[in-house]
């Protein structure tokens, strides 16, 4: 337990910390480097619940995906920091103000945390219980049974996703050289190469 | 899964699987296939219209997919007016679109994916199927608001209506965690359950706000509606048309069934939450409305207003109020594609312009257009006998059965109020002279949808029946009768 308790707070302080560095780091590279940080350390925190797939997503899909994105936008843009701040002060007091407001909000639900007493029933479906299967063999059994309606809609999603980005930015340019392999095959020798009998001494 | 269940969601797996085979033709053909691709999608809408009321007869509440889906009288009710608006706004859309040079195949498509999404909206049966419905049909409507993207109005209008659409998303799923947090589920009908039986907590409160919200954002409903007008503006006018009729009856149609199918029980935590955005967006519609030029900012304030309105019926809570905002949102569809039906034609020399100003002397130049107009505008500022007159009556009738007397008199205020601006357009119609003529040269298909909407609009009041029983059934069916 004091090592689960360790490493609870080991991972859970680099987290914040981690956070605290992404949103005032003066090099945008050092803030996605630190999100990436980040979610190493909350995937750690998901390990100790035993929630070990979702660990795993977020390690694959955030920082392999979605973090490494980033790093490629802000290296490729030039972002000016000095710019983006400028504003930061002036926002600094709604910003303090939105965020009082959560957190009492929060205070809120903590104090008049009742749970209703069907949850017990409803807590326990469809899941089978963690030392039964792992969670990622869990998910497996529901998401193309129970869930296939919500899985398949999500796909739909990604394909309307998938449209919408190649409606916005693919442009089909005029003098483009592509590659027409059909036209390639169908080439003779005859149309590509001329045989040229040079006399002797002098030239072409 | 059973076969029961395909048949209950037969329509929209059709819609899903129709939408792909025409993508995959769209791809082969490319963007020549345009005015193909728009009449099949239209006709796959109507199929999918039709296929409702042949496989779902009975109109009794059908549950499948493990409790995610329902399909009922009232999702029936709101999909058939949610497909034809979407069907109109296509048809409407095919001579513009080649007029204007944005030929893109997948223009369609993406609409009937977004009506596919609004469809699912209408029958989720669950907070996980309420948000991914919600994504997919707000996820084309960013796209194709931002179709014509060469033009710097219409991409910022979807770049405007992403950003914020993002951010009512994430007060929605925050809402729902909140709900799903004190409720334990995620079902309506358990949560319903958990609602009768452990009352209503502060956190639950909470969740409810933050839901509707998110939903509030959806209908444009103010204090959320900031989005709208620069929206309506910058978007090309038949996703303007689009825009206003059918994700809007499907927003209000999820909003209804979510306050009264698992939150019922809890009136007092969201009743004066619905009065509140209800009479803040009928001011808002009402007097913000006046000094806009653009005809289709004005469209986009009317819009606001008109959601007001149909809130009216909700903020009551009973079947009666259900019934007029169905009746409402059936009435609100054919005065708003006749009046965008009339905006896609005004044209001076073959070039748009969106100004009222520019209707000026309409009634001599083409008195047939003009004549439409007038109807629906008198409709919109509801003046009888039209049939925007009835709808105001169904949803202030209900207000004040409910006790509600103070908001019904608000409403009948900001009517008479925004009454003014739509009185101007035919004033200016009829009283101006006229600068420049308006083109005549509407196409047949925008003509005939103008006729037959004006058509509705005005004889409502000879045969209401079909929308009103309709609308009967479809609230009495989520008040479980």
């Amino acid at each position: 337990m004091v090592i689960q308790a360790l490493a609870f707070y080991l991972f859970a302080g680099i987290t914040v910390a981690s956070a605290v560095m992404v949103v005032s780091s003066r090099n945008p590279v050092h803030s996605v480097l630190f999100l990436i940080l980040a979610f190493f350390n909350s995937a750690g925190l998901f390990v100790l619940l035993g929630a070990e797939f979702l660990a795993m997503i977020l390690v694959i899909v955030y920082v392999g995906a979605v973090a490494v994105l980033f790093l490629f936008v802000v290296m490729m843009l030039d972002v000016n920091v000095a710019q983006l701040r400028q504003g930061f002060l002036q926002y600094l007091p709604i910003g303090m103000l939105v965020g009082i407001v959560l957190l009492m909000e929060l205070a809120l639900i903590g104090g008049a945390w009742v749970l209703t007493p069907e949850i017990e029933a409803a807590l326990g479906q469809p899941i089978p219980p963690v030392t039964e299967v792992t969670n990622t063999e869990a998910l497996g059994q529901v998401i193309y049974t129970h869930y296939v309606y919500l899985f398949q809609a999500a796909g739909l999603i990604l394909l309307v996703a998938m449209i919408g980005a190649i409606v916005l930015t693919l442009r089909t340019r005029e003098g483009v050289k592509r590659q027409s392999i059909s036209k390639q095959n169908a080439k003779q020798r005859s149309e590509a190469v001329t045989v040229v009998k040079v006399p002797t001494g002098e030239g072409m | 899964m059973l076969i029961s269940d395909i048949q209950t969601v037969l329509p929209e797996i059709f819609l899903a699987v129709v939408g792909m085979g025409l993508l995959i033709y769209g791809v082969f053909i490319g963007d020549k296939s345009m005015r193909q691709v728009s009449w099949l999608t239209v006709f796959a809408l109507i199929t999918a219209a039709a296929m409702l009321y042949v496989f779902g007869s009975t109109g009794e509440p059908e549950i499948a997919m493990n409790g995610l889906f329902i399909s009922d009288a009232f999702a029936h009710y709101a999909k058939l007016f949610i497909l034809l608006g979407a069907a109109l706004a296509v048809v409407m859309s095919v001579d513009f679109m080649e007029r204007e040079q944005i030929i893109r195949f997948e223009f369609p498509i993406l609409i009937l994916y977004a009506s596919l999404g609004m469809m699912m909206m209408v029958s989720a049966n669950d907070l996980m199927s309420l948000y991914i419905a919600l994504e997919l049909q707000s996820l084309p409507l960013y796209v194709v608001a931002s179709i014509r993207r060469d033009s710097l109005r219409s991409t910022e209008a979807g770049l405007k209506y992403f950003v914020l659409g993002a951010l009512s998303s994430g007060m929605l799923l925050y809402g729902c965690s909140m709900i799903y947090g004190f409720t334990g589920s995620t079902n309506f009908d358990a949560i319903a359950a958990a609602v009768a039986a452990g009352g209503v907590s502060t956190g639950l409160v909470i969740g409810i706000v933050f839901l509707m919200a998110g939903l509030a954002f959806k209908v444009s409903a103010a204090p959320f509606h900031m989005w709208t007008p620069d929206v309506y503006e910058g978007a090309p006018t038949p996703v303007t048309a689009l825009f206003a009729v059918a994700p809007k009856i499907a927003a209000i149609a999820l909003f209804s069934r979510v306050m009264i199918s698992p939150f019922g029980e809890a009136i007092e935590a969201w009743q004066q939450v619905v009065i509140l955005i209800s009479i803040l967006s009928m001011a808002l519609g009402s007097i913000a409305a006046i000094a806009q030029t653009n005809i289709k900012r004005l469209m986009a304030y009317s819009s606001i207003g008109h959601m007001g309105f149909a809130l009216v019926g909700l903020a009551a809570g009973t079947e009666t109020g259900i019934r007029g905002v169905m009746i409402y949102m059936a009435i609100y569809l054919f005065m708003n594609v006749g009046t965008f039906a009339i905006i896609l034609s005004m044209r001076q020399q073959g070039r748009m312009v969106e100004g009222i100003n520019d209707l000026a002397g309409l009634s001599k130049t083409s008195p047939g257009m003009a004549l439409a107009l007038t109807i629906f505008m008198f409709s919109m500022a509801g003046i009888p006998p039209l049939a925007g007159f009835f709808s105001k009556l169904y949803v202030f009738s209900a207000a004040i059965e409910a006790g509600l007397v103070t908001l019904a008199i608000l409403g009948v205020i900001a009517s008479v109020i925004g009454a003014f601006y739509y009185l101007r357009i035919i004033k200016v119609m009829y009283f101006d002279a006229p600068v420049e003529p308006i083109d005549d040269d509407m196409p047949r298909e925008t003509k005939a949808i103008m006729a037959v909407t004006a058509f509705v609009t005005l004889f409502f009041f000879i045969w209401p029946s079909p929308i009103v029983d309709g609308a009967a059934q479809a609230a009495s069916v989520l008040f479980g009768g």
